[in-house]
C-alpha cells in the first residue's frame, strides 16, 4: 500500500557543458513530508521541476503514478501583465468548479480578501499564496512547493508550516518541498534530502543532521542550527511558539 | 445568395470581418504571450510561401503553412544556441520575406501583384477567396474555441500547465498553427506587412476594457470588426487603401480605450 508516487530511475539533466543533476535516485510515497535542501545552484528547482513533468531531464526516467493529482507552486510565479484575470479565476483554472470552495481556500492561506482583485495587482507573496490556494484546491496527491516560504515573514512561516502539517493530516497529501531554509523546514519533514548535484544525503532530520556530507555542505558544526533544531525537536511538532530565534 | 455576393464592397465587408472577428482572439493570446514578434515573422515569412505556391501552381494556403511550420520548428530548435529569439525571427522574418519577393520577380506578371501580397487587396476578393478566407479564419477560431481553456491555463503560466496534466508544448504548437492559418486568411485581406497589427492593435485596445480574459478576447473581436468595417468606410469615402485604413481605424480605437480608461 506505501507504493511511490513518484520515482527516478538515474535521472539527470545538463544545460549545455554545465550537469545540473547526475544519478537520483529517489521516491515520493503517500503522505510524506519531504524536503530538498541544498546550496544555491544545487538543482533543487531542476529537480522538482522534473519530479512533476514540467521538464523533461536530459536523462533518465521519472516514473509518476498513473493518474497522480499534482498541485504545484512554483518558485516566483508570474503572469503578464496584459493578462485580465481575477484571482478567482485564477484559482478556478485549477480545476476547482465550487466558488465557496475557492473562497475557503483563499481564507486558508491567508488573502480571502482579494478573490476580486486582478491577479496584476498581487505583490509577490500574495501571487505565491494564491498559487498555494489554487494547489490545494486540486485535491493533490502530492504538493509540490518550491521555496514556499521565501517572501514570509517568521510567524507566516510557523503559520504556513501548521497549514502543510494539517494538509497532510486532512487530505493524506503527500508534501515535496524545495528550501534553504534549513533548521525550520527540517523539523517539519519526515524525511530531508540533501542535494547538490547528485543526492548527498537523505533520511529522517535527526540523522541527516549527523551526516558528515550534509555537515560539509552547510558548515554547521554541533551548535547552531543544529541544537536549535534538536530543542525543537523536544517539543513534537507543537514548534510553532519560537521560529528561526537565533541563537546566542 | 450568390447574387448578394456578387457585390464587390459586400464581400470585402465579409472578408474583412471574418478575418478581423479571428485575429482579435488569436491577437489576444500573440500579446499575452508577447508572441508579436514571433506573429510578424510567420506573417514576413508567408510572401515566401505565396511565391513558392505561385511558383509550382500550387494553393497558397498549404504553401504558407508549410513555410510556417519551417519557421516555427526553425525558432523552437534554434532559440538559445547561438541566438537570442528576436535576432532568429529576424533573420527568418526579413529573409523569408527578400527570399520571397526574389522569387515572385522571376515570375511571369509576379511584379504586377506584388503590393496586393504586401498590403492586401481587400476590394479584388472573388468569391472563392472569400470561401478560403472564411474556411481558413474559421478554422483558426475553432483550434481557439475547442482548446480554450487549455490553450489559456498554457498561457498564464506553462509550470502550472505542466503540474496539472497539461501539455503547454501542444498548446504553443496549435497556437502558432491557429497563427498560421490565420495569416494565409489575411494576406489577400490586409497584406503580408500589416497582419501583425491586426493581431496586436485590436487586442492591445481591448486589455484596458477586460476585466477577464474572456471579455477581452470578445472585446478585441468586435474593436478588429468594427476595424475591418470602419477601415473599408474609410476607404471608400476617402480613396485611401483598404489595407492601412483599416489598422488606422484599429490604432484610433486603441488610442480611445486607453484614454477611456485613463479618464
Amino acid at each position: 500500500m506505501n507504493a511511490p508516487l513518484i520515482e527516478t530511475r538515474g535521472l539527470g539533466h545538463s544545460d549545455g557543458p554545465r550537469h545540473i543533476l547526475y544519478d537520483i535516485e529517489m521516491a515520493i510515497r503517500p503522505g510524506e513530508i519531504v524536503t530538498i535542501v541544498g546550496p544555491n545552484g544545487a538543482g533543487k528547482t531542476t529537480l522538482l521541476r522534473a519530479l512533476i513533468g514540467a521538464m523533461q531531464p536530459s536523462r533518465g526516467t521519472v516514473w509518476r503514478k498513473p493518474g497522480l493529482r499534482i498541485g504545484y507552486t512554483p518558485q516566483k510565479l508570474t503572469i503578464d501583465r496584459t493578462m485580465p484575470l481575477t484571482v478567482d479565476r485564477f484559482i478556478a483554472l485549477g480545476g476547482s468548479g465550487d466558488p465557496d470552495a475557492r473562497a475557503a481556500a483563499l481564507a486558508t492561506v491567508g488573502i480571502a480578501n482579494l478573490g476580486a482583485a486582478q491577479v496584476t495587482d498581487l505583490s509577490g507573496g500574495e501571487l505565491q499564496r494564491a498559487a498555494l490556494a489554487r494547489a490545494l484546491l486540486r485535491q493533490p496527491d502530492l504538493l509540490a512547493l518550491d521555496e514556499p516560504t521565501q517572501g514570509l515573514d517568521q510567524l507566516g512561516e510557523a503559520a504556513f508550516y501548521r497549514l502543510i502539517e494539517r494538509v497532510r493530516r486532512d487530505t493524506g497529501a503527500a508534501i515535496c518541498m524545495v528550501s534553504h531554509d534549513l533548521h525550520v523546514v527540517m523539523s517539519a519533514s519526515d524525511r530531508v534530502i540533501c542535494l547538490n548535484g547528485h543526492v548527498c544525503c537523505e533520511g529522517a532530520p535527526v540523522q541527516v543532521t549527523e551526516m558528515p556530507e550534509y555537515r560539509a555542505l552547510f558548515g554547521l558544526g554541533t551548535q547552531g542550527a543544529l541544537a536549535l533544531y534538536r530543542h525543537e525537536h523536544d517539543h513534537g511538532h507543537d514548534h510553532e511558539h519560537h521560529h528561526g530565534e537565533p541563537q546566542p | 445568395m450568390t447574387g448578394l455576393l456578387d457585390n464587390f464592397v459586400l464581400r470585402a465587408a465579409l472578408a474583412g470581418v471574418g478575418v478581423a472577428i479571428v485575429a482579435g482572439p488569436l491577437g489576444c493570446f500573440v500579446v499575452w504571450r508577447r508572441m508579436a514578434y514571433f506573429g510578424d515573422t510567420i506573417a514576413h515569412a508567408a510572401l515566401l510561401g505565396v511565391a513558392l505556391a505561385l511558383a509550382l501552381e500550387t494553393a497558397v494556403i498549404p504553401a504558407v503553412l508549410a513555410v510556417s511550420a519551417v519557421v516555427a520548428l526553425a525558432v523552437a530548435r534554434g532559440t538559445g544556441r547561438r541566438y537570442a529569439a528576436d535576432s532568429l525571427l529576424g533573420v527568418l522574418a526579413h529573409g523569408g520575406l527578400a527570399v520571397g519577393l526574389v522569387v515572385l520577380s522571376f515570375l511571369p506578371g509576379g511584379r504586377g501583384d506584388l503590393s496586393a501580397w504586401l498590403f492586401g487587396d481587400i476590394l479584388a476578393v472573388n468569391t472563392s477567396d472569400l470561401a478560403l478566407i472564411w474556411g481558413a479564419a474559421g478554422l483558426a477560431g475553432l483550434v481557439l474555441w475547442l482548446g480554450w481553456s487549455r490553450l489559456l491555463n498554457s498561457t498564464i503560466n506553462e509550470e502550472l500547465a505542466w503540474a496539472e496534466g497539461g501539455n503547454p508544448e501542444r498548446d504553443r504548437l496549435l497556437l502558432t498553427l491557429a497563427l498560421a492559418l490565420l495569416v494565409a486568411a489575411a494576406l489577400k485581406v490586409v497584406g503580408a506587412l500589416l497582419i501583425t497589427a491586426m493581431l496586436i492593435l485590436p487586442a492591445a485596445a481591448a486589455r484596458p476594457l477586460a476585466k477577464t480574459p474572456e471579455a477581452m478576447v470578445l472585446a478585441a473581436a468586435l474593436i478588429g470588426a468594427a476595424s475591418a468595417l470602419g477601415g473599408l468606410r474609410l476607404a471608400w469615402v476617402a480613396d485611401t487603401p483598404a489595407g492601412p485604413s483599416m489598422v488606422v481605424v484599429a490604432l484610433g480605437l486603441f488610442l480611445v480605450s486607453n484614454l477611456l480608461r485613463r479618464a
